[in-house]
């Protein structure tokens, strides 16, 4: 048949038609997902029966629910910061070499961050776990004591955050190489002519000029920092005491192991409300910024 | 105000070199434009004044101090770069007044200053805005403010109009030279535009690979060019270059041009070139020292003239510039517009020996 249908010979029909893939994943992996999450978390324990919001309720009152809350944001915001201050020294760093010998650097510092974090983190549990650990191995021998790395509380929250920054710093650090890289030249050269250190520079001149790409790059990064689970799965568990727990592995130790998915689906559901607000905020004032330079 | 010496400067970049030793001396207030093709080491010599590139060998003098080891800061220097490289997310008054603002001038002050570059230059009206929202021009303008509230003793240009179009570019050349003869600072402009070399400089500095071929006058090196490459550098179209013979005929002295006609030297050059009857030379003749038959300007007593063919016509309005074939070369000459030459046709073009230029093909100089 050479004559198309009627509706396929009308371009708008034609365009929706090719767009259907991708509304198809959007509608399988976030619409339903999220929906059915929703719908969950108003289900009691066995799933029988509708209970509204009472597994939020239920949650609010509890003391672990709370404390997972602040855990989350205190990871978040400490992992964050640090990747974002390692990153960009980092990036600083290797901007500063000439061009010949970047490649290799760029390469290293890559690393961390390419290798699946449930193996690169079995790695530092092998560092930190009491009874091999090489840390403490090496602390021995230079006559210090032994640190508990995984069964002290702030040792656990910090040992997870310190893998977590490992993890996470080379991709602040690839995205401000990207970003410094876009500075004109002349720029500097420009602001040497006025007078500008190395410091003033910096303030002056990069700091505005990579604004955005910070702010992208850091709310990328609260989310997939807020969102975290291997990292904690494989070194603590979220132990000890429940003190390094998170909002997914908390959810997965509520939903799964302990068999009560709707409980476990409305914990997982309160970061939704925090990301959506920060992602608002954040690339409003990223369009703007980007207005006025352009 | 300062004078700017420059002693044997010399840059390397690791096995290029780039500058070959320059010797320059420009007295307080000149304009002084230096000009030569891409990759002549003008800009690097800029670069150099600047302090934004280390020297390699010679020395750099601004006011009598050695500066070598200075940094650009405390060069008492400004510059204005080709692609104005103004702080994108500073406002105008942000940007002129960001030099003065570092060096912790008092606000007032700077304010005064800021104000006064941009009524010089008529931006006034522009201060709030960004430089996303000027034009070309006028971010140019700008980055020239940002020069001037400085007060520098030497102003620096590296290329300035070259990102503007055709028109705005005749402009931007006025406002310079109107600039510099209210402020009278000392200027080192680097251009490869021959036309801005001309039209502004004081001085006219032409570099070659990395040396100067010539200092001198606008008039000097397009009348008076030392080098072959100056003689062809300067001036559009370019001079013609062909093939001639030095020969002493009736006790006078003539260029023979290669299957062209025998042009009689006047007397003083035929003088210089005595010692080389009976060589081969290189004579330069600009187009406009070959006219039509019927030329008006009087100059038509000590011409000669030719039959040619016409190869290509391009008529420009108050002149024709039209190229033809003598022997296996390709010269051009430019007409008045009294005469209506075609290609193809047979005319008679009139050779005037009085501005012959004639070369030693071993030397490249200038006889």
């Amino acid at each position: 048949m050479r004559v198309l249908p009627p509706l396929l010979r009308r371009k708008p029909a034609v365009a929706v038609l090719m767009c259907v893939p991708l509304f198809a994943l959007i509608l399988g992996l976030v619409a339903y997902p999220f929906f059915h999450a929703l719908f969950l978390a108003t289900l009691n324990k066995a799933e029988t029966a509708f209970v509204g919001l009472d597994n939020f309720t239920f949650l609010f009152g509890r003391q672990t629910f709370w404390m997972v809350v602040r855990q989350s944001l205190l990871f978040a915001l400490v992992a964050v910061v640090f990747k974002a201050l390692i990153g960009l020294a980092a990036a600083h760093a290797i901007n500063t070499i000439p061009t010949k010998g970047q490649r290799k650097w760029r390469g290293m510092m890559l690393i961390p961050w390419v290798i699946p974090p449930a193996l690169s983190t079995l790695g530092w549990w092998w560092l930190f776990e009491p009874t091999y650990s090489a840390i403490n191995w090496g602390l021995t021998k230079f006559a210090m004591p032994a640190v508990p790395w995984l069964s002290d509380t702030f040792w656990a929250r910090f040992s997870i955050i310190l893998v977590n920054v490992w993890v996470g710093a080379p991709f602040f650090l690839i995205m401000y190489l990207a970003a410094l890289k876009s500075i004109p030249g002349e720029l500097y050269e420009a602001a040497e002519m006025d007078g500008a250190g190395p410091w003033q520079k910096f303030f002056y001149i990069t700091l505005p000029m990579i604004r955005n790409i910070i702010a992208i790059t850091t709310l990328f990064s609260i989310i997939v920092t807020l969102a975290n689970f291997d990292i904690v799965r494989v070194l603590t568990q979220g132990g000890p005491l429940n003190t390094t727990h998170l909002f997914a592995t908390y959810a997965f130790r509520v939903g799964i192991e302990s068999g009560d998915i709707p409980l476990g689906a409305s914990v997982s559901l309160f970061m939704f409300p925090m990301l959506a607000i920060l992602a608002f905020i954040i690339l409003r004032n990223v369009r703007r910024r980007a207005a006025s330079l352009a | 105000m300062a004078d700017v010496t420059l002693q044997n400067l010399v840059k390397t970049f690791d096995t290029v070199e780039a500058v070959r030793g320059i010797d320059l001396s420009i007295p307080n207030n000149e304009f002084v434009v230096l000009v030569g093709p891409s990759g002549c080491g003008k800009s690097t010599v800029l670069r150099m004044i600047a302090g934004l590139e280390d020297v390699t060998g010679g020395d750099i003098r601004i006011a009598d101090e050695r500066v070598n080891d200075v940094p650009p800061k405390d060069r008492n220097i400004a510059m204005v770069f080709q692609n104005y490289a103004l702080y994108p997310h500073m406002t105008v008054a942000q940007n002129m007044s960001f030099g003065l603002r570092l060096r912790k001038v008092a606000k007032s002050e700077i304010r005064d200053k800021v104000q006064r570059a941009a009524d010089i230059l008529g931006i006034a009206e522009l201060l709030d805005r960004r430089p996303r929202e000027l034009s070309g021009g006028q971010r140019q303008r700008v980055a020239m403010g940002r020069a001037i509230v400085r007060d520098p003793e030497v102003f620096l240009f590296d290329e300035p109009l070259s990102n503007l179009d055709a028109k705005l570019r005749g402009q931007m050349r006025i406002e310079i030279q109107r600039l510099h003869q209210q402020l009278r600072t000392t200027t080192i402009y680097v251009t490869h535009d021959q036309v801005e070399a001309m039209t502004l400089a004081d001085r006219v500095v032409v570099m070659n690979a990395g040396r100067i071929e010539q200092a001198g006058t606008p008039d000097e090196v397009y009348h008076r060019p030392r080098t072959r490459f100056v003689a062809g550098f300067m001036g559009s179209p370019a001079m013609n270059f062909l093939d001639c013979q030095i020969t002493e005929a009736n006790g006078s002295t003539v260029a023979r041009l290669a299957a062209g006609p025998a042009l009689p030297l006047p007397a003083e050059q035929a003088a210089r070139v005595r010692n080389h009857i009976g060589r081969k030379l290189v004579a330069g003749l600009r187009p406009e020292n070959i006219r039509e038959a019927a030329s008006h300007d009087g100059a038509n007593s000590s011409g000669v003239p030719h039959d040619v063919s016409i190869d290509i016509v391009e008529p420009l309005g108050r002149e024709t510039i039209v190229y033809f074939r003598l022997g296996d070369a390709t010269l051009c000459a430019r007409v008045g517009t009294e005469v209506h030459p075609r290609a193809g046709e047979q005319t008679s073009l009139v050779f005037h020996p009085d501005r012959l230029h004639l070369i030693d093909p071993e030397t490249d100089l200038v006889l």
